[in-house]
């Protein structure tokens, strides 16, 4: 489980993040949707300590991590696997090398056991062909299949994705979804996704948070977030037209049932 | 550059360099890097090194004959003067210059790479230090092998101004080889090497802060890249002369 309690950053003058508090729960996709710009992935970042805040706290199962010695936030970061918007895999290393990267920096497996523990990994993200492959012979799925394998090598407590379906077909988009939803399961990790792409949220959003101009606007279920009564989330979430329709029939069905009363 | 500007680089790059000399998560890790980098940075360089020291060692002999074309000077004050130049300023500043053109655009341009697609904010995630992990091997490299690099630039420097010079009839292969043995002074090669262990650190160091500081996209990274061999060049020509003043003054 994370806390994370009044936090707030600004970037000079311009505030991105204003007392943002939210709870993370263990064994959940928790969702941070918002439009571009408004903060969500400066709040990721503030929270694995890329970026300082001003204040507020981030407690990892009750210690705050912005108060941790250098070697106390190491051990944290050790826990969390990260997958990035653009995939972030290390160019110069074959997929292979990628997904036993944190296996060599923080284990003492030998070669074969690095090995195995990879290929589990890869055949657990579908990709049991690519171990010798570049990432630049990689397509953009492929990039974030592999991603979500060198995070989940060393079994971490905790998974944040940066906008996991950036770039993705919607077919694609769902396998990610589907993928981030398992491994939290099995894993009974605390997953923090970062996204706005409202498939992701009706298919996984266990726990969402709506930011919107840096602070946290409305917080509820996948189940609530088609029918909550805030103004600007509801302009967020049937910004597509395909909700709009769905938001039309839900009108029209409460209106019948209005005057059938 | 405004003066409150460069202060805060310098500060900044003290305190990146604070990060690199911390421990290495894995030595085994560090080393297979390191030999990577001896080989990138090192062994990589030699090909460029070796064909501009044979032509400069030619070009400094055919030019000081050209210049003690009088009868009263000796023919093998070619040679002595080759020498000289060769070792004293030639290998250790002029092949550093190249090679912060070679290796510190290489360098910061990678690290570049790394910093806007997000690679170092991966690696710092992990809980890897990555300032240590990405450059400490490569300033350890560099450090190892320039004087290695340098020596055999002397090297070819001098047979370049034997062979060439001797072709171009312009010294006879007896006063050549007289003159780079006359009043030798071995402590001339050690300020070389002094001077190249410094330049060994400086060129990865501050092309290494260019490229790990870069914001922006591939365009930022070519200005890295730039601005890491400028810069370089600028601190490397800086240090020759603290360097010369206080060894050989």
């Amino acid at each position: 489980m994370i806390e994370v309690r009044g936090l707030s950053k600004a970037f000079g003058e311009k505030v991105v993040l204003k007392d943002f508090n939210f709870t993370f729960e263990q064994g959940k996709s928790n969702l941070i949707i918002g439009e571009s710009g408004t903060g969500k992935s400066v709040l990721i970042k503030c929270m694995v300590g890329l970026i300082h805040p001003e204040e507020g706290q981030v407690l990892y199962h009750g210690k705050d991590f912005l108060t941790m010695s250098y070697e106390e936030q190491k051990e944290v970061r050790q826990q969390i696997g990260m997958l990035f918007q653009g995939s972030a895999l290390f160019d110069s290393m074959t997929v292979q090398d990628n997904v036993m990267f944190p296996l060599t920096m923080f284990t003492n497996m030998t070669k074969g056991e690095k090995e195995a523990r990879m290929q589990f990994c890869l055949d657990r993200v579908n990709l049991p062909q690519a171990a010798k492959l570049y990432p630049a012979e990689l397509s953009g799925g492929m990039k974030k299949r592999v991603a979500i394998a060198r995070a989940i090598a060393v079994k971490p407590r905790y998974l944040f994705c940066d906008e996991p379906n950036s770039g993705l077909d919607p077919k694609t988009s769902i396998l990610i979804d589907e993928l981030i939803k398992e491994i939290t399961l099995e894993y009974d990790m605390t997953t923090l996704v970062i996204t706005h792409d409202m498939n992701s949220v009706l298919e996984i959003g266990d726990k969402i948070a709506f930011l919107h101009k840096g602070q946290k606007e409305w917080e509820g279920t996948r189940k609530e977030i088609l029918y909550a009564e805030n103004e600007i989330l509801s302009k967020f979430v049937y910004a597509t037209k395909f909700l709009q329709h769905f938001r039309s029939k839900l009108q029209a069905e409460k209106d019948s049932l209005t005057k059938g009363d | 550059m405004n003066p409150i500007a460069i202060i805060a680089h310098i500060g900044q790059y003290f305190l990146l360099l604070g990060r690199v000399f911390r421990k290495p998560e894995k030595s085994n890790v560090f080393w297979q890097r390191f030999f990577h980098e001896v080989n990138a940075i090192g062994i990589g360089s030699l090909g460029i090194v070796a064909i501009i020291s044979i032509f400069m060692g030619a070009v400094i002999t055919i030019q000081a004959a050209f210049g003690f074309e009088s009868p009263w000077i000796p023919l093998y004050a070619v040679g002595l003067a080759a020498r000289d130049s060769i070792i004293l300023e030639f290998s250790p500043t002029i092949v550093s210059l190249i090679l912060a053109g070679k290796v510190g655009s290489s360098i910061a341009s990678e690290l570049g790479n790394m910093r806007v697609s997000e690679q170092i904010d991966a690696i710092d995630v992990m809980g890897v230090n990555s300032a240590s992990y990405l450059i400490l091997p490569k300033i350890a490299a560099s450090v190892f092998i320039f004087p290695f690099v340098v020596t055999i630039s002397m090297f070819l420097g001098h047979i370049g101004g034997f062979v060439l010079g001797v072709a171009a009839g312009v010294v006879t292969p007896y006063e050549f080889i007289y003159g780079i043995q006359y009043e030798f002074r071995p402590y001339n090669v050690v300020y070389a090497l002094i001077k190249t262990l410094f330049f060994g650190f400086i060129i990865p160091s501050v092309s290494a802060y260019h490229g790990y500081y870069t914001k922006g996209g591939s365009l930022e990274v070519g200005q890295s890249s730039t601005r890491a061999v400028v810069y370089s060049i600028i601190v490397l020509l800086l240090f020759n002369f603290l360097l010369t003043q206080l060894l050989l003054a």
